[in-house]
Formats: structure tokens, sequence, C-alpha cells
């Protein structure tokens, strides 16, 4: 075994709360995009609690139609923009380094940046309820609703640029860092496939955040400026929006579950102890979801009838394709492999059992004539909370607690995490499971409640009761982590027995990360080193 | 096996830090690709181009008239395009380690920007419409307006680097920010170049 000797950089010791302020650390902004983008997650959970309990019982006057217009286009806003995303750049700056063997993001103080725009547009995008009202227009803010909206749109819109901004530039930082900072001998085919996922999900950031910018810019001048751009009487277009929302969100679907899907694939070969199967073929079909993702959007429009419905309606299918080539990957990593069931393995299993139903149930709605018959209903949102909470918030949880040992250098607790597993997964399906079936029965999307002749009450109920099951579970997990950080530091290097240089240094690693590197000669180094594979 | 840094700066070819300046680059372009869409789309929504039908008579008798103006905009966007020359000068001049060539030519390309921002404004204040009337107007002044802001930045951008030089900073072998500079204002040049194409020539 060879080791690459580092020079140690010298830092001067500062206060603590300073040191946090104005950390340039990767693994410090890191820990800070976890705290933040959690504490979003809580956020958008309860209001996604409150929409619950609106909906609960038929005739509900819990909360008026204006409140839950709120309440339901905060919660997406909260999940997608201040939750989903910056986690990911969160687990990405801590890993990505590592996974590469670098010290440090290429350009450390515009990583600071990225992640300080982030509590400050989040405090914008609430700020609406103490102005009148937030934002009441669905995420996808379209027109003609949104040209007359309230002021809270406006603060919507500048915090949705300024998330915006954050990824672009933390885009272009993941790109350059991985292109330009990997260690001796691992070529781009050796990387780890989280840092391809994240690789890939740049990509689709830097290109399609800015469109979505200039939309927003348009929306924000036909509201405040007198701009037509939205306004058929002035000779605008409100499909127009449609277009670039979709540009936009098309992509974003992918930026939202891609470095998930990267995750699950670094927990299932460490927890089967085999390597993962189709290394390259995965790592193609990622580019193949990536460069498809920008060619699919209008699939999202087909009932505008404005866009070449078969062409889209191909390509859409043509986009399984890849998801099903990554399918095949980890069922063949899982096939005789010697699997134990720790935490990360549990949610990483949750995750793939739930993104196939959201995965088959997405192809159904690609057809032309389904869409029809579901758009707009309760089956667009089963389907969505299907990828994204079946999918990536069950991504977000493995990585947390596989990564866990090695940020905070303490395990989490076996037990709290199978009961926490137990009551998310049981939850997750009570609240999800029946809205395919209120989809198909035609209940409305986005309706504050429902008349009790409508016959929907009972599923609404148990759906209820599923989300608040998702509330509870949340408890044992919290518990978890306090008692964590009650204990010692005690993790050794490699807990699990990892395949990635993240596990070849300290838990929680020093300033500078590797006082030393090993070779390497394939994307698992350190499996290599176990197995004796290390020769040239 | 020899010894090797960890987060190695390569060498050759580009810096880490031009690479990340291209890749932001590249994202300015998606978000100005979406504004043209924009207008490309409206353009081809209309019936006619400007879309005078769809003035008001209101509009009509508080005299709004939907056309631009063609030398003025003609004369500034020679006068962008040299900048983009005179920048470029200056580029080569600290290549060859002059530091007063790089001085005085990014003096000159300040100015030229300069000179183009006011006659934009000018410009704006001759026109007989407004960013509300009709789709004509809001796009003509989102995307000109979008691209002057980013003229003003790489004046800005320019400054700075004008000042550093003064302050005897640049040499031959290390002035990158000269080059990021130069690689942005001959992207806001090219942006207004196709600008000038959509809004004052094509018929
Ligand atoms: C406790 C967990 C959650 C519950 C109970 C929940 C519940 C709901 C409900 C009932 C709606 C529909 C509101 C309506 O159409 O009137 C909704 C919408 C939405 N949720 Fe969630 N949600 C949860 C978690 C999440 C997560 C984790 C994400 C994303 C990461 C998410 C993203 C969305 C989005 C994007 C919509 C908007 C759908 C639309 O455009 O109409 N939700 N949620
Ligand atoms: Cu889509």
């Amino acid at each position: 075994m060879t080791s690459i000797a580092i020079p140690r950089p010298a830092y001067a010791e500062r206060p603590w709360i300073l040191d946090w302020l104005t950390t340039v650390d990767h693994k410090k902004l890191g820990i800070l995009y976890l705290y933040t983008t959690m504490f979003f997650f809580a956020v958008g959970g309860i209001l996604a609690l409150l929409v619950r309990a609106q909906l609960a019982v038929a005739d509900n006057t819990f909360v008026n139609n204006d409140a839950y217009n709120q309440l339901f286009t905060m919660h997406a806003s909260a999940m997608l923009f201040l939750f989903i995303i910056p986690v990911w750049a969160g687990f990405g700056n801590y890993i990505v380094p590592l996974q590469i063997g670098a010290a440090d993001m290429a350009f450390p103080r515009i990583n600071a940046l990225s992640f300080w725009l982030i509590p400050p547009a989040g405090l914008l995008m609430f700020s609406g309820f103490l102005f009148g009202g937030a934002s009441d227009v669905g995420w996808t803010a379209y027109s003609p609703l949104a040209r007359s909206s309230g002021v809270g749109l406006d603060l919507w819109i500048i915090a949705v640029i300024i998330l915006g901004v954050s990824s672009t530039i933390g885009a272009a930082n993941f790109m350059v860092t991985m292109f330009r900072m990997r260690a001796p001998g691992m070529t781009m085919f050796r990387m780890p496939i989280f840092c391809w996922t994240m690789l890939v999900t740049a990509v689709l950031q830097l290109l399609a955040t800015p469109v979505l910018a200039s939309g927003l810019a348009m929306l924000y001048i036909d509201r405040n400026f007198g701009g037509s751009f939205f306004d058929p009487n002035g000779g605008g277009n409100a499909i127009l929006w449609q277009n670039i929302f979709w540009f936009y969100s098309h992509p974003a679907v992918y930026i939202m579950i891609l470095p998930g899907m990267g995750i699950i694939s670094e927990i299932l070969p460490v927890f089967a102890r085999k390597p993962l199967f189709g290394y390259k073929a995965f790592v193609f079909a990622t580019m193949g979801i990536g460069g498809l993702g920008f060619s699919v959007w209008a699939h999202h429009m087909f009932t505008t009838g404005a866009v070449l419905k078969p062409w889209f309606g191909f390509m859409t299918f043509m986009i399984g394709v890849p998801t099903g080539v990554k399918m095949f990957n980890w069922l063949g990593t899982l096939w005789r492999g010697s699997i134990t069931f720790e935490a990360p393995m549990l949610f990483a299993l949750g995750f793939l059992s739930m993104f196939l139903i959201g995965g088959i149930n997405g192809t159904f709605s690609a057809a032309v004539p389904v869409d029809f018959a579901i758009h707009d209903t309760y089956f667009v949102v089963a389907h969505i909370h299907y990828v994204l909470f079946g999918g990536a918030v069950f991504a977000v949880f493995a990585g947390l607690y596989y990564w866990f040992p090695k940020i905070w250098g303490r395990r989490l607790d076996e037990r709290l995490a199978r009961i926490h597993f137990a009551l998310q997964f049981i939850g997750f399906n009570l609240a999800f499971f029946p809205m395919h079936l209120l989809g198909l029965d035609g209940m409305p999307r986005r309706i504050a409640t429902y008349s009790e002749s409508a016959g929907w009450e009972t599923l609404n109920l148990i759906s209820t009761i599923g989300a608040f099951l998702i509330g509870v579970a949340m408890i044992p997990f919290i518990i978890n982590v306090v008692m964590a950080f009650l204990r010692p530091k005690d993790q050794p290097n490699d807990p699990w027995e990892g395949n990635t240089l993240e596990w070849w240094t300290t838990s929680p690693p020093p300033v500078h990360n590797f006082d030393s590197l090993p070779e390497v000669h394939s994307e698992r180094p350190l499996w290599d080193l176990r197995h004796g594979n290390a020769a040239h | 096996m020899a010894a090797h840094a960890v987060a190695t700066q390569e060498k050759q070819g580009l810096s880490n830090g031009m690479l990340g300046f291209i890749l932001f680059l590249a994202s300015e372009v998606m978000f100005f690709g979406g504004l043209f869409a924009a207008y490309f789309i409206a353009r081809s929504d209309a019936r006619e181009w400007p879309p005078v039908y769809l003035l008001t008579p209101e509009q009509v008798a508080a005299g709004v008239k939907l056309e631009v103006e063609f030398w003025l905009p003609f004369i500034a966007t020679i006068l962008l395009i040299t900048s983009s020359v005179t920048i470029q000068l200056g580029v080569f001049s600290i290549q060859r380690g002059n530091r007063s060539g790089l001085i005085r030519w990014t003096f000159i390309s300040i100015v030229l920007g300069l000179v183009f921002l006011v006659m934009q404004v000018y410009d704006y204040s001759q026109l007989h419409f407004g960013i509300g009337d009709t789709i004509y107007g809001t796009t003509f002044y989102t995307l000109t307006g979008f691209h002057g802001l980013h003229v003003l930045g790489g004046v800005i951008f320019m400054g700075i680097i004008l000042a550093r030089s003064l302050a005897g900073q640049f040499t031959a072998a290390n002035h990158e920010a000269v080059e990021a500079c130069s690689f942005y204002w001959h992207f806001v040049d090219v942006v207004w170049i196709a600008l000038f194409t959509t809004l004052y020539i094509i018929p």
C-alpha cells in the first residue's frame, strides 16, 4: 500500500460562532446546508400537515380558501426550492471533495456565497405571510392567476431568483471541482457514482436554472411594470410561461432525484458487499437522463393543446429506459449479495420500492390519453410524492444514516432507526397511496375542501392519518440524533466497510481532509485495498 | 510513486478560475436564451410586427408609436464592437508585460462602454412607447434593459481591472482577471450584436 503525503495547511483559531459564520470549509458549509434544509423540511412538513388537517373531512372549515392556497403553495415551494434542491448541495458539499480525494471545493468562497444566499431567500419567501399573504398561486405560478396575485408572489419571485443564483454558481463550483480536483489516479470513469449524479445534476442546474430566472424576471416585469409577456391582450401568451417553466422544471425533476439515486448507489453495494452492478451503464444512464430531461418538458402541457404530442409522448417513454437501466443496476447489485439491513440499507430499499411505484405511474401518465383523464387530479399529487418523498426523501434519510458517522463521528442507534423507518414507510403509503384512488375517482388537486356527497371522505381521512404518522416518525429520528450528539465521538474511519475515499480519512475528517491518499485504480479504492486488487 | 499535492490546480490549459468563469457565462447565455425565446414566440404569435393592431385607441391618442430609431443604436453598436477590440488590445498588452498599454486600452474601453450606456438612455428617452405598450414594448425594454445592466456590470468589472493595474498588479504571467474581464466583455458584445440584429434589422 502506498500513501501520498500531503502538506498540512495552518489554520488560525477563531471564536466558535465567528468560525461558523465565516467558514469556507466545504465540510462546515455542508453541515450548514444540511441543518438549514432540514429546518425547511420541517417547515414544509408542518404546512403539509395543515393541508392534510383541512382535507381530513368533507366541508371542513379549519382554514379558508385563501389560507389554503397559501398553505399548499408554500408547502410545495419550501419542499422543492428550500429543501430538496439545496439538501443535495449539502450532501454534495460534504461528500464530493472527500470522495474525489480533494482538500476542498474548487472555489471555497463562492461556495460560502451559495450557502448564505439560501437563508435570506427562505425568509423572503415566507415573509409574504407578514405582508398580506404569501404566494397563493401554486409553485407553478401559472398566468393569468399569477398576474394578479398579491405582493406575496413578488417576494416569492425574488426569493426563487436568489435561490436560482445560489444553485447556478454552486453548480459551476461542483463541475470545476469534479473536473479538476480529483485525486491522482482517479479518472472520470473512476469517480464514485454519487459524484457522477452530482455532476449531471450540476449540468442541469447550470443550464436550466437561468432559463427559469428569465421567466421569473418576465413575470416580475408583467406584475410590476405593466409588461405583457403573459397577457394575451397585449400580444403576450400565457403558454409562454408554461414553456419556460417546464423547460426548467422537467430537468428540475431530475435535479431533485438524481443525487438521491447516487446515494442509493453508494449504499447498496456497501450493504450487499458487492460492487455496483454495471458502473458504466449507470453513468451513461445518468447522462442519458440528463440529456433527455431537456427534451421532454412539454409533456406537462399535453392538455394545453400547444405541443407536438406524439414526439413528447415518445420522449417521455424514452426517459423510462435509462431509469429502467438503473433499476437493473440496483437489483443486480442486490442479487446474491450478502445483504445486511442496517438503517441506511433499510431506507435505500424503501427508496427502491417506492421509486418503482412512482416510476410506473409516471410512465402511465405519460400516455397522452391517460394524461387527459388524470390531469390536475390527486393522481398527480400521488405521483409527485411517490417520486419526491418515496424517492428523494427516503434517499435523504438513507444518506443521513449512512454518512452520519463520517460527518459527526457518532453512529445513530439502529433500534430507533428501525422504528423511524417502519413509521415513515407505513405513514408514507397510508398518506399517498389513497391519493391514486382519489385521483382516479376525479378528485381535483388544489381544492380547499370537497363536499360530502363526493364520497372522498374515507380515503382522505386515511391519507391524513398517514401524514400525521409521518410526523410521528420524525420523533424517534430526532431523539436518535440528539442522543448521538450527547455521546462522545467514537467512530473509526470506516465503520461500514465502505468503498470510497471518504472512508479513508478520520471521522470526522481533519480540516484538510486527508493526511494521505491510497492509490486509486477503480471507482472503489477501499474495496480494492480490502480485496487485494490494488496491484498495478 | 511520485508525490502529488491533493487539490491540484492543473497548470496546463484553462485554470480552474477560467473554467468556472466560462461555465458562469454559459448560464448567462441560457438566461438571455430565455428572453430571446420569449421575443421570438411573441413575434410568431403576432399578426404583424410591430403589432400596431394591439394598440388601444387610448394608446394611439396618447401618441404611442411602435417604432425604433436606427442610426443612434447603429453608432452605439459600432462603439461597442470597437470596445471589444480595445479590451482585447489591453489583454495583448499585458500578455507582453506591458502594463501601461493595459491601462490605456482598459480606460478607452470603459469610456466606450459608458458612451454606449449614455446613448442607450438617450435612445430610450426619444422613443414613443413604454414597457407597458404591448408585447413589443415589453420585449424591447426587457431585452435591451437586461443587456444594459450587463454593460454596466462589464464597465464596473473593467473599472476594477483599471484600478488594480494602476495599483501595479498584473504581469505577463499573471493576469487571469484581465482575461476573464475580456471574455465577459466579448460576451456582452456578442449578445448586443444578436439583439441589434433581432430588434433593429430583422424586418
Ligand atoms: C408529510 C409529508 C407530506 C404531505 C402530507 C404532503 C401533502 C401534500 C398534499 C396534500 C398536497 C396537495 C395539495 C393540493 O393539491 O391541494 C401536496 C402538494 C405538493 N407537495 Fe407535498 N406533502 C408532503 C411532503 C412533500 C415533500 C417531501 C415534497 C417534496 C420534496 C412535496 C412536494 C409537493 C409538491 C411539489 C406539491 C404541489 C403539487 C401541486 O403542484 O399541486 N411534498 N403535498
Ligand atoms: Cu416532467
